[in-house]
């Protein structure tokens, strides 16, 4: 077994069986993360405590325990996710120093599975950004070509698992955050449908859309990971109290008599890199080889998406991130007398400049479309178009089982090249916004590597409920082109 | 439009402080997106209900006890300043 490029399942049935131990496993990323994360920037925090918590599960398993199905696996999370005890900084200077006294329910989950955490992903801060530039720790570097950005905001997680510092990471997906770093790091991410997964113990960026899910090397282990971290949650109201499928049990690359459906919005000519558009070309090929129909939609509202989405995220973000006050948890302005302290001074100190810019400049826009006078005229005319939005793909949905689609544009852009034009860089997620306004599962899966040696995914994207048909796809897909567990040059 | 004066007005609704040059490329980035945005009033929406949240929330109860789950000294222990178990603030009254 090469740890390089194996699948979860089969690391973990390792583990149990005593042909390698947990504590060998984690000390081999543990020792990858600290070498390469000095080129990548991809933690924030490395837990070096991961090799107590594998002789730990050794230990059980010596005993005759049941350790789960992730046993003694080392995962990164992204910085979005409480971990008890573990710094979370959701890549922000406000909360540099913030130490969750509990886990998220997902991390709840994947620890009640044996998995142990690696370490504290870098991300764009509180999610908002495409490159992983915006992050108060620094901006994270592409694997496969460090003059490039990872994509965004779970650049971290693409780049660490990318480089094969972990066995598996999580993401969180607002409007694209775990399937475009995925395309631009040649891994596969999945977000699963609006509901499935639940949000307790997650920053909150905007509700209505962040969802969490795994970002991995292989299609096999993104179910596997989905399977752990579903299902209903007493602590979180928007989750499904639908029983979870056995995504691994079910995973088939059989999808004879599929239908496909394409989107005539998504591919207008001269839009498209001349290699995505060849790869979605390529991709269905190889589909219709399996057996899969392809009709023709049109979903007119998808040329409104990013606006839709800029409206409801940032709306809903600037009345998320009010909680950051300097009070409770937090950066808090430095002032020599509390007493003498006027509230609102105390205030606009504190998260003037507890958060960065692209933070600010999304709260101003929040604030403005949510103000009096503007409230109907943006917000809620936003909600409205959302509303037809998610009609539209309902109907789609009747005539098809899956939407196949670039993820973005291009493959990665080069560092610094979006950064100062924020209007161009929210232009970058057209095709995977609507994915979160319509509440979709969607998942990104390494298809094919560009002229410039970039990798490039294709998006799968199902109606709700429906994770296992696009992991079926995609498991077809990844059988065809061998293009998941690449490590590139240099890791 | 939003003016440098308006950009100085929503950063006192959102509380944030906002340096002079901040507030001038605000206004500039923000009227650009809400110009982009403009290509949604040509969309018919009348008489249709707000999609606030994009699946059907499922109702559920719980029975209605307390659990502490957390002590309060360990919820307080994050906070940037405290006495004992309590938040020090500036005054509000």
């Amino acid at each position: 077994m090469d740890l390089l490029t194996a699948k979860i399942s089969e690391v973990a049935k390792n583990i149990k069986q005593k042909k390698i131990s947990s504590f060998e496993v984690c000390d081999f990323f543990l020792q990858r993360a600290h070498k390469h994360n000095p080129q990548l920037n991809a933690f924030i925090n490395i837990n070096d405590s991961v090799t107590e918590g594998a002789r730990k599960v050794d230990q059980r398993i010596a005993l005759g325990e049941d350790v789960g199905l992730m046993a003694g696996i080392p995962m990164g999370i992204k910085d979005m996710f409480c971990t008890q005890g573990l710094k979370t900084t959701a890549g922000s200077k406000i909360l540099e120093n913030f130490v969750p006294p509990y886990d998220a329910t997902v991390i709840d989950r994947l620890k009640k599975q044996g998995a142990l955490i690696l370490g504290k992903l870098n991300q764009d801060e509180f999610a908002m950004g495409s490159s992983n530039e915006t992050s108060f720790f620094g901006p994270v570097k592409n694997p496969w070509n460090l003059e490039y950005v990872p994509g965004g905001s779970s650049g971290g997680s693409a780049a660490a698992q990318s480089a094969r510092l972990s066995m598996a990471t999580l993401g969180t997906d607002t409007g694209g955050s775990i399937r475009q770093p995925a395309h631009f790091c040649g891994i596969v991410g999945l977000k699963p449908t609006y509901g499935r997964v639940s949000r307790f113990g997650i920053v909150a960026y905007a509700s209505s859309l962040d969802q969490a899910g795994p970002m991995v090397s292989y299609v096999e282990d993104a179910a596997l990971v989905l399977e752990v971290i579903s299902g209903f949650d007493p602590k979180d109201s928007t989750t499904t109290q639908r029983k979870v499928p056995s995504f691994t049990k079910d995973l088939s690359e059989n999808i004879k008599g599929y239908k496909v459906g394409i989107l005539k919005e998504y591919l207008k000519k001269g839009v498209l890199h001349p290699d995505v558009e060849k790869s979605v070309d390529d991709a269905m090929s190889i589909l219709k080889s399996q057996g899969c129909e392809f009709i023709e939609l049109s979903v007119p509202m998808t040329e409104v998406a990013v606006s839709i989405y800029y409206l409801v995220a940032t709306s809903e973000a600037s009345s998320n991130l009010a909680r950051y006050d300097g009070v409770k948890y937090g950066y808090r302005a430095p002032f020599k007398q509390l007493s003498s302290i006027d509230l609102d001074e105390f205030y606009m100190s504190t998260r003037g400049e507890g958060f960065g810019k692209e933070v600010k400049r999304r709260i101003m826009l929040g604030t403005y479309c949510l103000s009096s006078g503007y409230y109907d005229a943006y917000y809620n005319k936003a909600c409205q178009v959302r509303r037809k939005l998610s009609e539209e793909f309902q109907q789609a949905f009747t005539k098809c089982d899956v939407i196949l689609s670039p993820v973005a544009t291009s493959p990665a852009f080069k560092l610094g090249d979006k950064i100062s034009n924020p209007l161009a860089m929210y232009l970058n997620d057209i095709f995977t916004v609507s994915t979160n306004l319509a509440g979709l599962p969607g998942m990104s899966v390494p298809f094919s590597i560009s002229k410039e040696g970039l990798p490039i995914g294709i998006q799968l994207q199902a109606a709700p409920f429906n994770e296992q048909k696009i992991l079926n796809m995609a498991f077809n897909l990844e059988n065809a082109t061998k293009m998941s567990g690449k490590v590139p040059y240099g890791f | 439009m939003i003016t440098e004066d308006e950009i100085k007005k929503i950063a006192k609704l959102a509380k944030l402080s906002m340096p002079e040059n901040e507030s001038k490329e605000f206004a500039e980035q923000l009227s650009g997106a809400l110009k982009h945005f403009e290509q949604m009033t040509k969309i018919n929406t009348d008489g249709i209900e707000p999609l606030v949240t994009p699946t059907q929330i499922e109702h559920f109860l719980r029975p209605d006890q307390a659990v502490q789950e957390i002590s309060a000294d360990k919820m307080v222990e994050n906070a940037p300043e405290k006495i004992g178990n309590l938040f020090k603030v500036p005054p509000v009254v």
